[in-house]
């Protein structure tokens, strides 16, 4: 019944990052074994390397184009974006990580090949051609999560943090297998192009289900809405966030939020563009999508305005940034507005990388050995004591809330013009009015560190290595700000929409 | 349209940044060095600027000295800058106050205070970039970018060296700001979007020849939406009664410089932006809404008059008479006629250079008394004759006395809102108790501060003008007395470019006359 495809068949090159991060992933954990105990960073700098392999390779082939393992994985440009983005984060994270993971005393050395099998999940996720391999690389890049969320053991928040990630994690990788088994039951295939084709019979008497296709779609929409926390499947975020030690918290929000994003676009545009029942014009799931966002927006918003701890106001933050990704998604279902959506959605996602991760770098570099130091007023102060540091803050701060000559404006700019594309204008509007309460939380971390009462942390947690993660962050972030030329030509190849057309 | 390689204009714009570059590599300890690299470098613009001005055809009523790059080009988004003769008076008299501003605080005591002079002089350069982009900027998003920057130098210089409240008037100030000008980004987009280019030059022939359009019927239309937009962005940075209120709090915390800076140049970010972008890209919805701007700046006229009188404070005294001032501004820009907006434009200049002084002189007050209550003075000429005599000119040039400056843009701006179609006799006449209340609250103040008896043992030893207060406020008084005198050069200046415009939206009177009387 089964032929065994050869190996030449499978086009395991065009896979290439992905699979050589994966495989120097399980040779560090043994490689680490004869690494002694107090020289770990050697094992870092390990990873970084692979990460950088990974990183060279995908560039090399970014026009490369095809699909692998019998067309369960397609190489193409927007997985070779995410991948960037993705690699680019990991790395970052790392280097966050050596000096952190010595002074908390947590220094163990499987925390570098789970931080790579969990890129490696991200990666697959970004590259997925197939509902299955969507499912599979979702557990890679959790379950790797769930354990680095707990790293702190036996601190009973990092226990808490990765035991309520786990357990709704669990529930939401659920969810979406249901979603994608009503999706397998109404088209009889799980490869997104073949979906695609079968949508096209919609409404014929032979044709799929749309109750079944709307159902599963909305499943799927739970479980990956889950991973980059839209309202309302956001209650575990500020939990895990300030639990979990902070460089994997800080690249958890980015890497999670673009995996998750990268298979939600490819489900959506790539599967499920043509769901249009009855006399729809666009996407049916473009409605949910659209409140979803600006639930998210919203909530995300106003409720980070209350928080007073950097964690969990950066956890707000980041429910509110998956929001206007969101934006995206939902212009993302007009059709003609596809592929302008789903560039804007990662440029997007590549400034946030760069700015939270920056964001984070510096909020880590204040916090102290016992986990404490993570309240807002800790900024107090910082421009008197560390200049340098507080004036970095406030580009990320800055970034973060949109304002022009950083990152952050020109993702907005390319979402709102989006939205904007797709006729969704009330969203739009929604997105630009929640910008100016986030700036009301944002400037106040700006406030702290200039004009605050208090002497002034001393910012012991900037170390070299941390310092390294800053300065590329902080690159990135005006990089892109100013000449946004050097990301556009990348994601200008980005063409999502045209492959569903043979 | 001709693009001759590296433009000046271009220069004159990046000059600041070169001399923020410098100052980014100086260290701290050198005071000196780093306070005359800033200012050489805002004098270096100053020249430059003044050779745009020599460079300028008068004759030509479109963009001069244009340059274009690629910005974001798959979006359709250019670096564009170019100027015609609206914006280049408001370029020369942003590098005119600019050295005025960076030199005013050479020797102030916020530096004793609050210390970080480097930093400082990196922000003033760096508004001076933004402030100059937004009057240079032909692309909308270039425009909007720069906008968007002149809020964070101008968030810190009032937050870090401002007075006692300075935190809180520094976030109403970012916050509102910020607040009114999101809207914009949207109307922004969606006009990119329709015509299909953000170049306003493109986008306005596109208007003129109808392949442009945005449907106006009634108040709830595209175009009346796209108006406003705009029109709140810039009625909060003019600011339009009742938008006003966070000016008198950053007016008032803000350093001198600051306040010098945010009442001669930044408040004419709103009323150019009016005038560059609101009357040509919505003609119709500018007829339309013009009787209703034109009594929200006739309230502001009378009001800013009314409550500036019933100060004690003297900066806020002089801050509210800005939202006066520019009442008239505004009035004389939705008047739509020729000398409406050239009156208006020059009055734009008229009141940073006036205003600006008025700051510069409470200023030096304070640096001396350390308080700004009114109260507290009292004969200050009989102490100081000479700083008294140069602030009787300055207050006269402000409430508008024939041969000084203000009088001219004041008298052409009733004079068109008297003769407008839009406006008409009654604008006029209220506008006109704003002139008479003007000269009420100047002489009041000047009266209660400068004249009477010298009876307060503090005011009686006040240290005499230092050179570098007398070095700023010289350039004052000839821009006043040449500008009073000699109106001519500056109304030659815009006079094609306001007629271009002026024509352009009068082409549409009819139409929008027509739709409004179904």
């Amino acid at each position: 019944m089964f032929e065994v495809p050869s190996v030449s068949s499978l086009y395991l090159q065009l896979a290439l990052p992905g699979i050589s991060l994966a495989a120097w992933a399980t040779l560090l954990l043994v490689i680490d074994l004869f690494i002694p105990k107090n020289r770990k960073s050697v094992t870092a700098w390990l990873a970084i390397g692979g990460i950088g392999f990974a990183f060279v390779v995908n560039l090399l082939t970014f026009n490369s184009s095809g699909t692998a393992f019998l067309g369960m994985f397609v190489a193409d440009s927007f997985g070779a974006f995410m991948n960037i983005i993705i690699l680019v984060g990991a790395a970052i994270g790392i280097l966050l990580s050596v000096d952190y993971l010595k002074r908390t005393d947590i220094e163990r050395g499987e925390f570098y090949p789970l931080m790579l099998l969990t890129t490696v999940g991200m990666m697959f996720m970004a590259s997925a051609n197939d509902l299955t391999i969507v499912f599979v690389a979702l557990e890679l890049l959790s379950i790797p999560l769930y354990v680095l969320a707990a790293f702190r053991a036996p601190d009973l928040k990092s226990e808490e943090s990765g035991m309520k990630y786990f357990i709704l994690g669990s529930f939401s990788s659920a969810f979406f297998v249901f979603g994608a088994a009503l999706i397998y039951g109404a088209t009889g295939t799980t490869n997104l192009q073949e979906i695609s084709a079968a949508l096209g019979l919609l409404g014929a008497v032979t044709g799929p289900s749309p109750f079944l296709l709307l159902l599963g779609a909305g499943m799927m929409l739970v479980g990956l809405g889950f991973k980059v926390a839209v309202v309302p499947f956001h209650a575990w975020t500020p939990d895990v966030y300030e639990g979990a030690p902070t460089p994997v918290t800080a690249f958890m929000s980015v890497g999670a939020k673009a995996g998750g994003f990268a298979a939600l676009l490819r489900i959506l545009i790539v599967g499920l563009p043509l769901l249009m029942v009855g006399e729809q014009t666009s996407a049916s799931w473009q409605t949910i999508v659209w409140l979803l966002a600006a639930a998210t927006l919203i909530l995300g918003n106003l409720v980070a305005i209350s928080q007073t701890n950097i964690k969990r106001m950066l956890a707000y933050s980041s429910i509110a940034h998956a929001g206007y990704i969101m934006m995206a998604v939902a212009a993302a279902g007009t059709p003609g507005v596809g592929d302008q959506a789903v560039r804007a959605a990662l440029v997007y996602l590549l400034s946030y990388t760069f700015t939270n991760l920056g964001a984070f770098a510096i909020a880590m570099t204040l916090e102290k050995n016992d986990g404490t130091g993570t309240d807002i007023s800790t900024f107090n102060g910082l421009f008197r004591t560390r200049p340098a540091l507080a004036i970095m803050m406030t580009v990320f701060m800055l970034s973060l809330t949109g304002i022009p000559l950083t990152s952050g404006f020109i993702g907005k700019w390319l979402v709102f013009q989006s939205t904007l594309s797709a006729d969704l204008v009330p969203l739009a509007v929604i997105g630009v009015l929640t910008s100016v309460v986030s700036a009301y939380y944002y400037i106040r971390i700006v406030v702290n560190m200039f004009f605050g009462e208090g002497a002034g942390d001393p910012a012991e947690g900037a170390t070299p290595y941390v310092n390294w993660a800053i300065y590329i962050s902080f690159a990135g972030t005006v990089l892109l700000g100013i000449i946004p030329v050097l990301v556009t030509t990348l994601s200008d190849r980005i063409t999502l929409v045209a492959a569903l057309v043979p | 349209m001709e693009n001759t390689g590296f433009s000046l204009l271009t220069l004159v714009l990046f000059l600041p940044m070169v001399g923020f570059s410098i100052l980014l590599f100086m260290r701290e300890e050198q005071e000196a060095a780093i306070k005359w690299t800033a200012l050489g470098t805002s004098l270096v613009t100053f020249v430059a600027s003044l050779l745009l001005w020599i460079g300028f055809d008068f004759n030509n009523p479109g963009l001069q000295f244009v340059q274009q790059w690629g910005f974001l080009p798959s979006y359709g988004i250019n670096y564009y800058v170019g100027i015609d003769g609206l914006s280049l008076l408001l370029i020369i008299l942003t590098t005119f106050i600019m050295p005025i501003g960076i030199l005013s605080s050479f020797n102030s005591h916020i530096f004793h205070e609050r210390g970080r002079i480097k930093l400082y002089f990196m922000f003033m350069l760096l508004l001076e970039w933004a402030m100059l982009g937004v009057f240079m900027a032909q692309d909308l998003v270039i425009f909007y970018i720069f906008w968007e920057v002149t809020l964070v130098p101008m968030y810190f210089l009032i937050g870090i060296w401002g007075a006692e409240r300075r935190i809180y008037a520094a976030v109403k100030f970012f916050l509102y700001t910020m607040a009114g000008s999101i809207l914009m980004l949207l109307a922004i987009l969606y006009v990119g979007l329709q015509a299909g280019t953000f170049a306003v030059p493109e986008i306005i022939a596109g208007i003129q020849s109808g392949a442009i359009s945005f449907p106006l019927d009634g108040i709830f239309s595209t175009q009346s939406f796209l108006f406003l937009g705009f029109f709140i962005a810039f009625a909060i940075k003019v600011p339009i009664w009742p938008l006003h209120s966070w000016l008198p709090d950053a007016h008032v915390q803000a350093p001198t410089a600051g306040s010098v800076i945010l009442a001669g140049v930044m408040l004419k970010l709103g009323t150019y932006g009016l005038v560059r972008f609101c009357l040509p890209l919505f003609p119709e919805a500018s007829i339309a809404w013009a009787p209703v701007v034109g009594v929200l700046a006739v309230i502001g006229i009378i009001y800013g008059a009314w409550v500036s009188y019933a100060q004690t404070d003297i900066k806020k005294l002089v801050a509210y008479s800005s939202v006066s001032h520019l009442g008239f501004v505004v009035l004389g820009i939705f008047a739509l006629n020729s000398q409406g907006i050239e009156g208006s434009i020059l009055q734009m200049v008229n009141h940073g250079i006036s205003t600006g002084g008025l700051f510069l002189l409470v200023g030096m007050l304070y640096e001396r008394r350390h308080t700004k209550d009114i109260a507290a003075y009292g004969g200050i000429w009989k102490a100081l004759p000479f700083f008294g005599g140069i602030s009787l000119v300055v207050t006269l040039s402000s409430m508008g006395l024939p041969g000084l400056n203000g009088f001219v843009g004041e008298f052409m701006i009733l004079l068109g809102t008297f003769g407008s179609n839009s406006l008409g006799f009654f604008y006029a006449m209220f506008a006109t108790v704003g002139v008479i209340l003007a000269a009420v609250y100047s002489l009041y103040m000047f009266q209660r501060v400068y004249m009477g008896e010298l009876d307060k043992e503090e005011n009686k030893h006040l240290e005499p003008m230092k050179w570098n207060e007398i070095a700023v406020i010289i350039p004052i008084l000839i821009a006043i007395f040449l500008i009073g005198l000699q109106p001519a050069p500056f109304f030659d200046t815009m006079n094609a470019s306001v007629g271009s415009l002026v024509a352009h939206i009068g082409q549409f009177v009819d139409t929008t006359v027509a739709q409004a009387s179904p």
